[in-house]
């Protein structure tokens, strides 16, 4: 009875009834997930705490500064063909991001199938969206900086503005361009046929989890900080 | 207890994972998923883009980010395919969060009123 408890997770129970028999269950709480997978979940959750306390500190500096908030919609609008259009550049990234997140998916899919060459060759187009997007981000900083944007201040009023926009907006880039080369490695890795050989390709989901996350966290300032 | 124990080291330590232990799912989904996520953003660009003030923009700002993170974290990332032991314990933590906003809103607007009183606008 033990034994047949240990080894077979009680599929028969749902819901809250299986969370508490898994976590009670003395001995592994994520029965039949793999073990990287839930370690990726983790981390996760972990690094949504840490871009939660970033938002959260932004929703703070905004609701208690007493002067004007720069206009998002006037700060990132760009000038195409003699005209002006408003926050153009962030709906592009937001776009390239989502395509890539698309992408992903798919490769994921073809890992299972076995497909080698065509989960390679998603992998990398997903990395490509990727490091587009980092680019992009690159040449928003650069105008805003010539601009005379600073973390102590900016032209258009509260002065917190440059802070929540480096941080926020860099430890985001600097998630996705560790996600770049995070993807990169496992497309080679499932070229080279280390997944084949071991029959399981569970670390290109893991990889995506990661990958749909940084675009799940781009949802979050798209709407918090550039819309708002 | 220790008999649970030893018994637990002597077994594999997990139970083995094929492909077909994957999630494994039609692509149409996957196609259908990436459009509704296109359409929401140009959606909430739009919100933006037509001028929506008040009520009616963070109203609509907040409806498509949720909506665009319930879809990706529920297909692109599995989870409606998961087992409920995960999902809870994934889901579950971050609404903390909300504890924090909470406190901070608070913590801004004392501070707001503050600046208003002590140094007057600027």
């Amino acid at each position: 009875m033990a034994d047949h408890a240990i080894a077979e997770p009680r599929a028969e129970l749902r819901g809250l009834e299986s969370f508490i028999a898994d976590w009670s269950g003395d001995q592994e709480a994520f029965k039949r997930v793999h073990w990287g997978k839930a370690m990726m979940w983790i981390f996760l959750v972990s690094d949504t705490f840490v871009f939660g306390c970033f938002l959260t500190s932004y929703m703070t500096v905004r609701s208690s500064t007493t002067m004007p908030w720069p206009n998002a919609s006037e700060v990132f609008a760009l000038t195409i063909g003699g005209q002006e259009i408003p926050l153009i550049l962030i709906a592009i990234m937001t776009f390239i991001l989502i395509s890539s997140s698309g992408t992903m998916a798919l490769a994921v899919n073809y890992g299972y199938r076995h497909d080698r060459t065509k989960t390679m060759l998603l992998m990398l187009a997903t990395a490509a969206f990727g490091a587009t997007f980092v680019s992009m981000q690159a040449f928003e900083w650069t105008k805003l900086i010539l601009e005379g944007v600073r973390p102590w201040g900016n032209p258009w009023g509260a002065p917190q503005f440059g802070s929540a926009f480096f941080m926020i907006t860099g430890f985001h880039g600097l998630h996705v361009s560790i996600g770049v080369i995070y993807l990169i490695t496992i497309a080679i890795k499932v070229k080279r046929g280390d997944y084949e050989r071991k029959g399981n390709y569970e670390v290109v989901e893991i990889a995506g989890l990661y990958w749909h996350f940084v675009d799940l966290v781009w949802v979050f300032i798209f709407a918090f900080f550039y819309l708002w | 207890m220790d008999h649970g124990h030893a018994t637990a080291q002597a077994l594999p330590q997990q139970v083995h994972h094929d492909s077909k232990q994957g999630q494994q799912h039609p692509l149409g989904i996957y196609f259908v998923i990436w459009g509704l996520l296109f359409v929401l953003s140009a959606f909430s660009y739009g919100v933006d883009y037509f001028g929506f003030h008040g009520l009616a923009r963070w109203s609509l700002i907040l409806l498509f980010m949720w909506l665009k993170a319930g879809l990706i974290v529920a297909v692109f990332m599995h989870m409606r395919w998961e087992r409920s032991p995960l999902m809870y314990a994934i889901l579950v933590p971050p609404l903390l969060l909300a504890v924090l906003v909470g406190l901070m809103s608070m913590e801004s607007d004392y501070t707001f009123w503050t600046r208003i009183i002590f140094f007057g606008f600027e």
